[in-house]
């Protein structure tokens, strides 16, 4: 374990492993869908499934993404749903798709009131320059959603590594 | 494989009620599945689920595709409600489970 | 006339160019200039942390120390990494790689990493990490000299199906845009670094060989006395700037 002394230091570490026995209770498990995805479903399939009937609201959503990607290997994503995040009403599920990578579904994220705040963010893989779609699901049920195209721009020297 | 190399980043100690930001990394190349005319055929080997538990309680979940970049980096956050142990598992296709914690003091 | 005037243009631009040596940072973008300074997110240190852990574990089975055991904690390398390459007392240029493989067979009794093995790169990249922000300082007198000069005249070598030396790219067309890169002065002060396209880390050494295959050339093996030349005209070319390993390159 790391120093544990009150202070307000900001630790980054390679934490000691630490066995621990704790009974998380899991969340709503989205692992299961982003595992299902297959090639062989199109992103309209993915939305259409994640969607379930319901009509998207097109605000509410801070989708964060280089508008010129350096490098598809790598592309930082940030994504902000405006949210209260109280225990009646937060955002539930933040789901990434892309329009033109092999597998649709890129990565879910479910969160709680915990949280404080609906913000997450990764780095993705974009095959090519496309359309990346999030959906952000509440907890009462409505669905926002986002839309932002990502152009991925090719370096000069590259080497196949 | 029996460990990977991780970092976690977040504040050591926070007032009670603070939202905090965590930040995690992880060494691992994200291998897609290939099977395609010409290559050798190999499984996929990705990191497929990461999750986060605060003194017990689950409190963060994501679910990875192959369409997340090597070298995982995740960012999130949570409101410090008590002092406890923050821990957090990689899940590796084929089973593999990694696991890191830390404390976070509540003042 | 029109000679003595190409020639005179071409020494202004050279000596303009001598003065005006900007880091590599300065030519990233403005998102990975924050990347490469955020330690939280750059995926880079995930080698140094390794590499920290390696310092401190003795080679299995040598019944020799580990690096530490010698050397104390890693906190004291700072500073060595802007001093590589550097001749060793056998006359050999060796560059910050090939002084951890020789304290590896030498010192430590243990078989070498190999060279770009993970190993090898967590260490070096852990190494170089103490000296972030201090200026490169390499030795170029004495034995060095020569070694500098084989670097000089690799650099402005003609190379390859292209016919392009170094310095064609990287002092004649420094600021230009090559499709979506613009052109640097090729200084290698951020190595190991990682970079996207490899998603990885990778040594200098691997850098230069994707610039020789750039220019259709052919590629010398890692560690080899053309390249380590090489690297020791950058870093001569770097004197002054900050060694930003681990670095973050497209």
């Amino acid at each position: 374990m790391p120093d544990k002394a009150p202070t307000r230091r900001m630790v980054a570490a390679g934490l000691a492993v630490m066995p621990f026995a704790a009974q998380a209770q899991p969340i709503a498990s989205a692992a299961a869908d982003v595992n299902r995805s297959r090639s062989s479903e199109s992103f309209a399939d993915a939305e259409r499934a994640l969607l379930a009937g319901r009509t998207p609201i097109a605000a509410g959503i801070t989708l964060d993404v280089p508008k010129l990607s350096e490098n598809g290997n790598s592309v930082d994503v940030l994504i902000r749903v405006d949210s209260a995040m109280t225990r009646e009403d937060h955002v539930r599920a933040i789901h990434i798709l892309s329009e033109q990578n092999p597998y649709p579904r890129v990565a879910t994220f479910n969160l709680t009131a915990r949280a404080g705040r609906a913000e997450v963010a990764t780095r993705i893989r974009l095959a090519t320059t496309q359309n990346i779609v999030v959906l952000a699901e509440t907890s009462r049920g409505a669905v926002h959603r986002a839309e932002q195209e990502v152009i991925v721009i090719l370096g000069a020297c590259v080497d196949g590594g | 494989m029996t460990d990977i190399t991780a970092r976690v980043t977040m504040p050591t100690s926070a007032r009670k009620g603070e939202i905090i930001e965590i930040k995690v990394l992880a060494r691992h190349t994200m291998d897609r599945a290939v099977d395609a005319p010409g290559l050798k055929p190999s499984p996929r080997r990705i990191i497929h689920s990461f999750r986060a538990s605060y003194a017990g309680e689950e409190i963060f979940r994501m679910a990875l595709s192959s369409g997340i970049a090597s070298n995982p980096f995740i960012s999130f956050t949570t409101v410090a409600t008590e002092t406890g142990v923050i821990a957090f598992e990689w899940l590796e296709d084929g089973g593999a489970v990694y696991s890191r914690a830390a404390t976070l003091v509540v003042t | 006339m029109r000679a003595g005037a190409a020639l005179l243009a071409c020494c202004w631009a050279v000596t303009a160019l001598a003065g005006d040596v900007r880091a590599p940072r300065a030519f990233l973008s403005p998102e990975l200039r924050t990347l490469q300074d955020d330690p939280a997110r750059h995926p880079g240190w995930l080698w140094v942390e390794q590499g920290e852990a390696l310092w401190r574990a003795a080679p299995p089975d040598s019944g020799k120390q580990a690096c530490a055991g010698c050397h104390g904690d890693i906190t004291g390398m700072s500073g060595v990494a802007a001093r590589y390459p550097a001749v060793a007392a056998d006359g050999a240029l060796l560059n910050l790689e090939l002084r951890i493989e020789r304290c590896r067979t030498e010192q430590q009794g243990a078989s070498a990493y190999g060279y770009e093995s993970e190993a090898l790169l967590s260490l070096t990249a852990a190494i170089a990490a103490r000296s972030r922000g201090q200026p490169v300082n390499v030795r170029v007198d004495g034995p060095a000299a020569a070694k500098l000069a084989d670097g000089r005249l690799l650099y402005s070598l003609r190379q390859g199906q292209l016919n392009l030396s170094c310095q064609q790219c990287h002092e004649e067309n420094v600021g230009k845009r090559l499709r979506g890169d613009v052109i640097s002065h090729g200084l290698g002060t951020g190595y190991p670094a990682y970079r996207l396209e490899w998603n990885g880390v990778g040594s200098l050494h691997r850098r230069l060989r994707a610039c020789s295959l750039g220019v259709r050339a052919v590629q010398a093996p890692f560690g080899s006395p053309d390249y380590l030349a090489l690297e020791l005209f950058l870093a001569d070319k770097a004197r002054g700037l900050a060694v930003e390993a681990p670095g973050i390159r497209r």
